[in-house]
């Protein structure tokens, strides 16, 4: 028969509570050194926020930058970024937005384009005004937010509020700490690392989630259990589903890192980033956190349901499918 | 649990099929499909122009230039009134939002008020204290002319572009004032840009015989008179007109205009409407021997003497125009005037090449994204992950086949979306494996354990897909472009995973117990 190769048998033992002070330490320094990095070191913003010009240019030759930025430094358009791109014909070209209007931008993009002469493919140019910039950072964030509080609403509606605060501030930890990473790598912030921001807050709830609703399902069959040792049992068996559900998406983001070209790095780097941080704080932050903000029932009311091992009873609030066995 | 209904079988592959049949014409090339035979579906997803190639246009329509111009003509209106009657006045002007002027006399206030309500009877009219009366347009009438430049600007921008031959343009309002302009295939969008940018208001104006360009440039322009400069400077010509504010005849009333020849030199030709051809005429007649200027968003092209009295509602325009200047004036004044100007506020073009790149790159890690996945199953989860990769396969398939049906514009990021969700499809095997695989260790019998892992699984599948749910809608609702494209794409693969992870692979396992009857499980 066919039969996988590889098979996690024994149900994992970590004290995964044992290790919650390490966590929180680990997490307080990331958020707190996120919030710092993003006050001081700022963002390094693409286009889309900061506004301004870039020019895509492919040239005939390996692209010589130096003598390409002296080139264009000589042309009274302010500071001319150049940057490497991908191959090493790829050059970046990145002008500040002119002062004046449409027609100056204008000028600046051929006055570029006249300088550096025939022969060079100019594989795409973006002209943007300062406004844009302003206002998609307000969407993005509003987004982010609503985003958070919604989840954290989801989760309150189908869990308790405990369970909610819990996600929501270890999604809240994901995300910030994303910026943070993008603020001490300086990688260029745009509209599609600001999609993964918001796909990282969407996904690193999954995890925990799935923590959640095993903590939850657990505490109804054990009554009496400590609750640390309740929560590191719920950790430790849905251990090897959270590896390899992590391991297919990091997969996939793998693949579209070093294949999927220039335009989506930023956007791999933040997911990849994401699906690590999200998976430790589901194991570290937020199940960890259940322990400080009690949820009701844990020391507890009389027992409706069936102590272990017989099968427990499915849990009130969990849809079953409707198909049900003849 | 483990039994499906006839109908349910069927329905989920006919599903399944569709999904495959919608998705084929993606995977060929247009010419390919279009050989095809009538009853197959031909439609392919729409490619955004960061994939195919082309300009991005987002333009804004200046709307308080629809104000000023409404205050500037009510203030003319006031001082007509204010003449007629013979009432003093100083200090006439607009200011700010509204318009004010201070009567010499202040017992005229009710006599002015009463005069100009008659024309415009929307007009808030106030005094303050020093005795100076205010007028300033209601909201409402604001707001209505606003909404109606926008969208006379949205179709005067849609027949330029008409008129340039570009194909497949599409026109869109974007949120409050703003256009947006995709022009695929168009990689280098100057011309365009240069034909959107001109108002195009083409006035008739008599030129003042006795008024002097000199002392209208030293601030002594006429009552009733504007100084307006020459569109172009020679030598030999006067770099400024001083013109009658009267505007005679307008753009507006043209019906056709074409670039032709006059004696070698590329000129325009226009056309009147019945009442342009008599107003034209009217003037003509009695202005014989004078000089008439012909202006273009507040410059002189030209200003010829009125040699005789033109009837036939016909004319050309002179003014030294190379012959793709004489087309492009010829198209702005066929296509209309703009209300109010545009400004370009962002642009982005992409080359053919990029593009083509981008796809390429897009699919490669879509395609690796895919393999690395379906091995990864197989090796963990052995027969049942071959299960979870049929399923990921008609997945991708009834994905494809939704963003194709839904008219959805495919992007890079939108690519990024399609392997992300591959990835993330999984986890629904994964969560729902897991537990069987719990539920065989403590025991249970093949059935119940298959039973029991679909069953408990559900709830926690739901969750974790509503919750991505709400980042995708979230990020639809307020991204905007590419994040859009990104959206639209991981919304659509998390439905689809749910239907594929849950259904396709259960009847899969369902129908493989029901063949082969196995004694264990092979996970």
């Amino acid at each position: 028969m066919f039969r996988p190769l590889i098979v996690i048998r024994r149900i994992p033992n970590i004290d995964f509570m044992g290790m919650r002070m390490f966590g929180f330490a680990l997490s307080a320094i990331m958020t707190i050194g996120s919030i710092v990095l993003f006050a001081v070191n700022g963002l390094n913003y693409g286009i889309d926020f900061s506004g301004g010009i870039v020019i895509e240019a492919r040239t005939p030759q390996p692209a010589n930058l130096a003598a390409m930025r002296n080139q264009l430094d000589g042309l009274g358009i302010g500071q001319v970024q150049l940057q490497g791109f991908g191959g090493p014909n790829d050059v970046m070209i990145r002008i500040q937005r002119q002062p004046g209007g449409d027609k100056a931008q204008e000028q600046a993009v051929s006055k570029v384009k006249q300088s550096l002469g025939p022969g060079i493919d100019y594989r795409s140019t973006s002209v943007v005004g300062p406004t844009v910039g302003a206002e998609l950072i307000r969407a993005g964030t509003i987004a982010t937010i609503l985003a958070l509080v919604a989840i954290a609403i989801y989760v309150w509606f189908r869990f308790e509020w405990q369970f909610g605060i819990g996600a929501m501030l270890s999604t809240l930890h994901d995300t910030v700490t994303t910026v943070g990473l993008f603020s001490l790598l300086q990688i260029e912030f745009n509209l599609t690392t600001l999609a993964a921001i918001l796909t990282i807050a969407g996904y690193s709830i999954n995890d925990t989630v799935v923590i959640y609703d095993r903590v939850r399902e657990t505490m109804r069959r054990y009554k009496t259990m400590d609750f640390s040792v309740l929560i590191n049992k719920s950790l430790n068996e849905t251990l090897s589903r959270t590896i390899l559900t992590v391991s297919t998406t990091a997969l996939a983001v793998l693949s579209l890192f070093f294949f999927g070209g220039q335009v989506l790095h930023g956007f791999s780097i933040a997911m990849l980033w994401g699906i690590v941080v999200g998976t430790y704080s589901s194991l570290f932050i937020a199940a960890p956190l259940l322990y400080y903000i009690r949820p009701k029932g844990v020391h507890g009311r009389g027992g409706e349901v069936a102590a272990a091992p017989a099968p427990p009873a499915a849990p009130a609030q969990q849809p079953r499918a409707k198909t049900g066995a003849p | 649990m483990l039994y499906f209904a006839r109908w349910k079988i069927v329905l989920i592959l006919a599903v399944c099929a569709l999904g495959v049949i919608f998705t084929l014409p993606n995977v060929f090339s247009a010419q390919t499909v279009e050989s095809w035979p009538g009853f197959l579906p031909k439609s392919q997803v729409s490619l955004g122009l960061d994939l195919r190639g082309g300009s991005y246009l987002l333009l804004e329509v200046d709307t308080a230039a629809v104000e000023r111009d409404r205050l500037n003509s009510l203030v003319d209106e006031l001082r007509t009134t204010l003449i007629g009657r013979r009432i003093g006045y100083t200090n006439l002007g607009v200011a700010g939002d509204h318009a004010a002027v201070k009567l010499t006399d202040a017992s005229k206030y009710d006599e002015v008020r009463d005069a100009i309500l008659k024309i415009d009877p929307e007009l808030q009219i106030a005094s303050a204290s020093d005795g100076t009366m205010t007028l300033k347009p209601n909201d409402q009438a604001v707001e209505a002319r606003r909404r109606s430049a926008v969208d006379q600007s949205i179709e005067i921008v849609r027949r330029r572009i008409d008129e340039t031959g570009t194909r497949e343009a599409t026109i869109q309002r974007e949120g409050d004032k703003r256009i947006l302009v995709e022009l695929p295939g168009i990689s280098n969008p100057e011309h365009v840009k240069a034909l959107l940018g001109k108002t195009a208001r083409l006035t008739f104006q008599m030129v003042d015989p006795n008024a002097s360009v000199e002392e209208a440039k030293a601030g002594h322009v006429p009552p009733g008179d504007e100084l307006l400069p020459s569109a172009e400077t020679r030598p030999g010509l006067p770099g400024a007109y001083v013109v009658r504010r009267r505007v005679l005849v307008s753009g507006d009333m043209l019906t056709d205009a074409q670039p032709t020849f006059q004696e070698n030199e590329p000129v325009v030709s226009f056309k009147f409407d019945s009442v342009g051809a008599r107003r034209f005429a009217e003037t003509t007649k009695e202005n014989v021997g004078k000089l008439f200027a012909i202006v273009l968003d507040n410059k002189v092209i030209s200003a010829p003497v009125i040699k005789e009295p033109i009837l036939g509602g016909q004319g050309v325009i002179e003014g030294s125009f190379t012959v793709q200047s004489a087309n492009d004036l010829a198209l702005l004044l066929r296509a209309g005037a703009l209300p109010a100007p545009l400004t370009v506020i962002q642009e982005r073009s992409v080359g053919p090449d990029l593009g083509a790149d981008s796809i390429r790159e897009g699919t490669t890690s879509c395609v690796v994204g895919v393999i690395l996945v379906v091995v990864f199953m197989v090796v963990f989860y052995g027969l049942f992950g071959l299960f979870a990769d049929i399923a990921l396969f008609f997945n991708l398939c009834i994905m494809m086949a939704a963003l194709t049906l839904l008219g959805a514009t495919l992007t890079l990021p939108g690519i990024a979306g399609i392997a992300l969700t591959l990835g993330m499809a999984v986890d629904a095997n994964v969560l729902i494996y897991e537990r069987i695989r719990e539920e065989v260790r403590s025991g249970r019998s093949l059935i119940s354990s298959l039973q029991a892992g679909f069953e408990r699984a559900f709830g926690t599948i739901l969750d974790s897909h509503v919750t991505t749910l709400v980042a995708g809608a979230l990020m639809f609702w307020l991204g905007s472009g590419p994040v859009k494209g990104f959206a639209v794409t991981l919304s659509i693969g998390v439905l689809t995973s749910l239907f594929s992870a849950i259904l396709v692979t259960r009847l899969l396992i369902v129908t493989w117990l029901r063949r082969s009857k196995p004694k264990v499980i092979p996970i």
